[in-house]
């Protein structure tokens, strides 16, 4: 089927690596919105390193139990840059897009809200054009969305087991 | 709840190697904003009488601004302070980076620093989590090579550092603290060193809260927009390939040869392509849509990053080109010297070897190429071997220390301090006033709101004018700048009033956060800048949820500005030490400008020293200054302000300024 597909491009050129993605990002989905910023919150991160410049904003795309066999470096214009600089992956081989409180899984939404940003809003915040936004209309398959709660109680299965939280949740809904 | 600051210092002691989280009182958050604010009152209230710089006794603050980590863009100058063993008094420096915020994040205001490790030590602070570690292994190492190191053994890729590199750990004066590519110069270098604090690595993962959410982010975005468009804030030298400026009006070599007519266009074609062809990037800072770091690799040396001027001091003061700055640049960012007035000491030797003051025996092996020997000197100097050792004081220190005549050499210290090399026909009297008086060090620090020269005609000024009325205080700034036609003819009103104002957005930026190059230092060059007095108190409030209106904040600069000013007359600074350069200027004429410095020691409250008076003191709200000043005989409560009709009093013994 036809779908609007939104992409935020990544011109790792432009960035200055300022992070003002990652305010943003994590100003908005702030409770209250806006009442308080977090980078480490944020579901954009710029993976940096000066000496190498090395400066790649990546989103969070999916929680995954298991990380990758993947530890290759890649060498673009002298400088190297390994496989997970690029990698969305909300994986364990790394402290990357997950809540620093409750370690639970942080993936981009693509800013989704009612009423509808014009824009992300990291892209909003990315004055350099190093983010830009478009839309497109593109052949895709049905995609099952999960929402945020479903991956986090994914990633709480992953790591204790279903029994043990289907009993917890269990006992919480005959608590109150 | 707390908005926009934490509520937290964390006070470290390296001696006992003890570590504590302190809550602090929001009632001095309104006072003193924060940021350098707070550390003011810190200083004064903790520094004893009389003490040596290095000793343990010393405190190195790092303090953040007090809207770091909210979504206030170009909002994250980390400020360090601490007695200077340079000049004796309160060091004042700054850098730009990511380093503040992280510390907001990590739950903290500001870093306390107090004692001296038994060796050399990193701190390293997650969240609530704080270590004393061990960094021996570190030693010697570069400033970025350090934060390299400290990433890899603490194995997490998003800590923030800021390091010594070996001039810091051999308590070389001019050196800087690093991070990234940017720099903390002028005073807290050699004081870390001292207390064999080889670095501060960081990571912190909390919220920073707002007051009033939905007004600000979306007040920021604007503000953001407003910056990335302009032309008006940001480092415009990152991009203008055109440096006649400094090369054609600065004096090279020790503050002393202009070459007027240096620049042309062919060398201009020539560097341009020497930049670009090695440039990989132009960087920013935290959360700042600008771009005002060159990150150059230079075949064979590491890459580096530099700001505004930083990129000609080198070659300067070796009267090279700038290839040779190029090459010397990443080496000594790596070392964390202070690239402004080390190079200049370093020319300080050069001149007293060609005048015979120094040997061959102070300079063994000394090179014949003028590039080769600001490079021999650089070495020695890091490691204070030789003559290094008391070039690593600053030219002040090093001319006394070597005698036989080089004190004459010593032209263009201020407070004993190296000055920016310019040399000047006539005296243009707000300058005057900011070189003499200034607390900053550095003329850059204390400049920035008024322009430096009038412009030719009434029609361009009041185009300029036009755009300018956003920012200025108070129409009356709009009238001295059309009024003005010749730069050293300006009223002594209007000097005493732009020394005030450039000075108060320079105070406000460094409590609150702000970067000067889309606030204090930048207005004067398209006064157009984003930050002023007229939206801060605005951006202040929505992000602290304290009411601060334009004339609150003003009083606010007021206070920091003469709390700083109690710091260093504590310290022992009286009016004889604020004198400029004597050939900053070619034509002085010493009563007037004693006059001028009367004047504006009355405008400001103060007496005839240069000391606030109890009054001025009190009504700011700095009672706890005056009280201390009247038990140690500083004031005795009796003193007028200054005004030139005043009869002089006395010829009192004055005490010198520092140690
Ligand atoms: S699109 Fe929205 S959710 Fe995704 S990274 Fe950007 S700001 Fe965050
Ligand atoms: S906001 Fe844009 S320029 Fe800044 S770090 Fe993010 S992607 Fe890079
Ligand atoms: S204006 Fe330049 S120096 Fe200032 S914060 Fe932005 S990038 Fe950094």
């Amino acid at each position: 089927m036809k779908k609007k597909v939104r992409r935020i491009r990544v011109n790792l050129d432009k960035c200055n690596g300022c992070r003002a993605c990652e305010m943003a990002c994590s100003a908005f989905h702030a409770t209250p919105r806006y009442s308080s910023v977090n980078p480490s919150r944020s579901r954009i991160r710029v993976v940096t390193d000066i000496l190498n410049d090395e400066y790649v904003p990546i989103r969070a795309t999916d929680y995954t139990k298991a990380q990758c066999d993947g530890r290759r470096v890649y060498t673009i214009n002298g400088k190297d840059y390994s496989e997970c600089s690029f990698c969305g992956s909300i994986c364990p081989a790394r402290d990357l897009f997950k809540d620093p409180d409750s370690g639970l899984p942080l993936k981009c939404d693509m800013c989704e809200s009612d009423p509808p940003q014009d824009e992300p809003l990291c892209v909003q915040a990315c004055s350099l054009d190093a983010l830009t936004y478009e839309e497109v209309e593109e052949e895709i398959e049905e995609e099952i969305k999960r929402s945020e709660v479903e991956l986090g109680l994914q990633s709480l299965v992953d790591r204790y087991g279903l029994v043990e939280i289907r009993d917890i949740v269990t006992r919480m809904a005959h608590r109150d | 709840m707390r908005y926009a600051e934490t509520g937290y210092t964390l006070e470290v002691d390296l001696t006992r190697g003890n570590v504590e989280r302190v809550e602090t009182d929001p009632k001095e958050t309104e006072l003193l904003l924060g940021g350098q604010g707070i550390a003011a009152k810190i200083l004064f209230d903790r520094i004893p009488q009389g003490m040596d710089p290095l000793s343990p006794e010393n405190l190195l603050i790092f303090s953040t601004g007090l809207l770091h980590g909210t979504p206030v863009p170009a909002c994250n100058r980390t400020v360090v302070n601490t007695i200077s063993p340079q000049t004796g008094l309160m060091a004042h420096s700054l850098m730009g980076g990511f380093f503040g915020p992280e510390l907001k994040h990590a739950g903290y205001d500001r870093i306390v620093i107090t004692g001296k490790a038994p060796d050399l030590v990193y701190l390293w602070i997650h969240n609530d989590k704080v270590e004393i570690r061990d960094a021996t292994h570190l030693r010697g190492k570069g400033a970025r090579e350090t934060a390299k190191l400290i990433e890899e053994e603490l194995n997490n890729q998003y800590i923030q550092v800021a390091a010594i590199g070996l001039a810091g750990e051999n308590r070389v004066f001019t050196a800087s603290i690093e991070h990234g590519f940017s720099s903390a110069a002028r005073g807290p270098g050699p004081v870390m060193g001292d207390k064999r604090l080889k670095a501060i690595a960081i990571r912190g993962t909390k919220d920073v809260y707002v007051a009033k959410p939905e007004e600000l982010f979306k007040m920021c975005i604007d503000l953001r927009k407003k910056m990335a468009e302009s032309k008006d804030v940001g480092d415009w030298m990152a991009s203008d390939e055109d440096d006649s400026f400094h090369h054609n009006h600065f004096a090279w070599g020790n503050a002393r040869t202009r070459q007027k007519t240096y620049w042309s266009a062919e060398l201009q074609q020539r560097w341009t392509d020497w930049k670009y062809d090695h440039m990989d990037r132009q960087a920013g800072c935290y959360n700042c849509p600008k771009q005002c770091i060159n990150v150059i690799s230079w075949p064979g040396y590491e890459r580096f990053g530099y700001k505004c001027y930083g990129k000609d001091t080198y070659h300067m003061a070796a009267f090279k080109e700038l290839d040779y700055s190029y090459e010397i640049l990443g080496t000594a960012l790596e070392y964390g010297v202070d690239s402004y007035s080390t190079p200049q000491a370093a020319a300080f030797a050069v001149e007293l070897y060609e005048a015979g003051i120094l040997t061959d025996e102070d300079l063994p092996d000394f090179p014949s190429d003028s590039g080769e020997r600001i490079r021999y000197l650089l070495e020695k100097i890091v490691r204070r071997e030789g003559i290094g050792d008391y070039l690593a004081d600053g030219v002040y220190r090093a001319a006394r220390r070597i005698g036989k005549g080089a004190e004459k050499y010593d032209h263009n210290t201020t407070k004993k301090f190296e000055q920016l090399p310019i040399k000047l026909g006539k005296l243009n009297p707000p300058y005057f006033l900011m070189i003499a008086t200034g607390e900053k060090m550095a003329i850059t620090q204390i400049e920035g709101s008024f322009p430096q020269d009038p412009l030719p005609t009434m029609k361009e000024r009041e185009e300029f004018v036009e755009k300018w009325r956003v920012v200025i205080p108070d129409e009356k700034f709009a009238k001295y700048f059309l009024e003005w036609e010749k730069r050293h003819d300006i009223s002594d009103e209007a000097s005493c009033n732009i020394t005030d104002w450039n000075e108060a957005m320079h105070y406000l930026d460094d409590s609150i956060g702000f970067c000067g190059f889309c606030s204090s230092f930048r207005g004067q060059f398209g006064g157009g800048v984003v930050y002023h007095i007229n939206n801060m108190p605005e951006i202040v409030s929505l992000a602290t949820g304290m009411d601060f209106d334009k004339d609150k904040l003003w009083k606010t600069f007021q206070r920091i500005r003469n709390l700083v000013r109690a710091v260093n007359v504590k310290r022992g600074m009286r009016r004889k030490d604020e004198r400029p350069p004597e050939d900053h200027w070619a034509v002085r004429d010493e009563e007037s400008e004693q006059r001028l410095l009367d004047i504006y020691y009355g405008f400001k409250g103060w007496t005839r020293d240069g000391i606030p008076t109890k009054e001025t003191l009190d009504s700011l709200d700095l009672g706890f200054v005056s009280e201390d000043f009247l038990k140690s005989g500083i004031l005795t409560g009796d003193e007028t302000i200054a005004s030139p009709e005043a009869p002089a009093e006395k010829d009192e013994e004055q005490k010198s300024g520092g140690r």
